[in-house]
């Protein structure tokens, strides 16, 4: 059994798709951090069957778009003085900005490095978003 | 301050406005010579262009008003590296209102972020061609008095072919309109076409890959050239650009009410011999561009001069 000591103020993502919880840590940068974390990977789930974790030693932002586009089944835990003081589910956000990058070769941002990269949520059904300039459709790896 | 990027950036009511005031213009053109005087458009072409360039220098110059600007990337800043945003800072300056052809797709987006002065999508590589869609929808009105009601075949190059995309887009939000895709099957619409645009519309639309056994149904039919520069395979170009040509026999079986449209340039695609038939409309199409591209640049620099408002009252 794997022992991780539970935090006193900060936060936990969890329910973290199994697999996606390294994809998260990079995303949200979270080697940049000063405090402690933890990815705990593999976790038995009652309602998923597996799932990996995330556990921050600080209360700090975290970027829920990001969060949201990568794993919307997750929930951002924040904890103080060793209580639970919020739980948030996660929504798709309509608009990514600077988190993915547009494939198509024919896209303007394939030149243009200057701008930001865009895309918007055209199907929250089944979360498609596509390119603000060229208008193609993410593919997610 | 407005621009025009993609044909939907216009509500239909805003669509319906610059046609109407097309209409208007080609019925007296001699009312609007001197609407723009003392205004500049700039037209940005990054890439080739005949038509759609001098059909925009002929509308600002039809207004009174002055052109400037390049035909191909080679003789811009460009050739030096310049992003396209600092070349829309720039541009702002010199002119009232640019016009941007792009080979990149969104170029013209991103100079829309970046300039103070009204920009239009002349084409951004395979994307969007609006005032080509607004061109089309002037000739329909125009041919048959009305958008409502028509049939519309559509052939082609239905997956590259950025003018039909437009189009269909623009055409889901008139009344009771019925489609027809004619194609090969390697040139079929995309599927996000049909499923967020034409099922979405909920008029009826069928597939089909013989012009010969829907072409006495149609009202319009909207012919399209296999462009050589949208694919990355030589031998796939060679095997799908003659796929359907349009020649007397065929048009022999269409109503006497049919109109033939074409955006430009032909290569093969429809016979020379099409041309003389009082049914083929593309050069009369390319007339309308000239009127509708006049009619948007008055709207886009918000001219509404006792004139104007007169004419369409």
């Amino acid at each position: 059994m794997l022992n991780i000591d539970s935090i006193t103020n900060g936060i936990v993502i969890d329910h973290i798709t199994a697999g996606k919880g390294m994809r998260i840590y990079e995303l949200l940068e979270l080697d940049k951090l000063d405090s402690g974390v933890a990815i705990i990977k593999n976790v038995k789930s009652n309602k998923y069957g597996k799932k990996d974790i995330i556990k921050i030693d600080s209360i700090t932002g975290v970027n829920l778009d990001v969060l949201g586009f990568i794993d919307n089944r997750a929930t951002v835990c924040t904890i103080q003085n060793g209580q639970l003081v919020e739980k948030k589910k996660l929504d798709l956000p309509d608009k990514l900005v600077n988190i993915v990058s547009c494939k198509n070769p024919r896209c303007i941002t394939s030149i243009e490095a200057s701008i930001e990269q865009v895309f918007y949520l055209c199907s929250a059904e089944d979360h498609r978003y596509r390119c603000q300039y060229c208008e193609e459709e993410l593919t997610q790896e | 301050m407005r621009h025009l990027i993609n044909p939907l950036d216009f509500t239909k009511e805003e669509t319906d406005k610059v046609i109407k005031l097309a209409e208007d213009i080609s019925q007296n053109i001699e009312k609007y010579s001197h609407t723009c005087a003392g205004k500049i458009l700039a037209t940005l072409f990054y890439e080739p262009s005949t038509r759609t360039r001098l059909s925009f220098e002929s509308a600002m110059m039809r207004l009174g008003g002055q052109v400037l600007g390049f035909s191909s990337a080679q003789s811009s800043s460009a050739s030096k590296g310049e992003s396209v945003a600092d070349t829309a800072r720039m541009i702002s300056c010199y002119a009232d209102i640019v016009a941007m052809r792009h080979y990149k797709e969104g170029a013209p987006a991103v100079a829309a972020k970046f300039a103070s002065v009204p920009i239009v999508n002349a084409g951004d590589g395979g994307h969007q061609h609006p005032t080509q869609t607004l061109t089309d929808l002037l000739t329909i009105q125009k041919g048959r008095g009305s958008i409502d009601g028509i049939t519309i075949g559509l052939c082609g190059d239905l997956r590259f072919g950025r003018t039909v995309h437009s189009l269909i887009q623009s055409l889901v939000r008139y009344q009771n309109v019925r489609f027809i895709f004619i194609s090969p099957k390697e040139l079929t619409l995309p599927d996000y076409i049909i499923e967020e645009v034409v099922k979405p519309s909920g008029f009826p639309y069928r597939e089909v890959s013989s012009m010969e056994d829907v072409i006495g149904e149609l009202d319009v039919l909207y012919m399209t050239r296999v462009q050589k520069e949208r694919f990355f395979n030589e031998e796939d170009y060679v095997r799908l650009k003659d796929s359907y040509i349009l020649d007397h026999k065929k048009m022999a079986l269409g109503k006497d009410s049919l109109m033939v449209m074409h955006p430009l340039p032909r290569v093969n695609e429809i016979a020379v011999e099409v041309d003389k038939d009082p049914r083929a409309v593309y050069f009369k199409q390319a007339q309308n561009g000239v009127y509708v591209r006049m009619a948007l640049i008055l709207s886009l620099l918000g001219i509404e001069n006792e004139i104007l408002e007169d004419s369409l009252c």
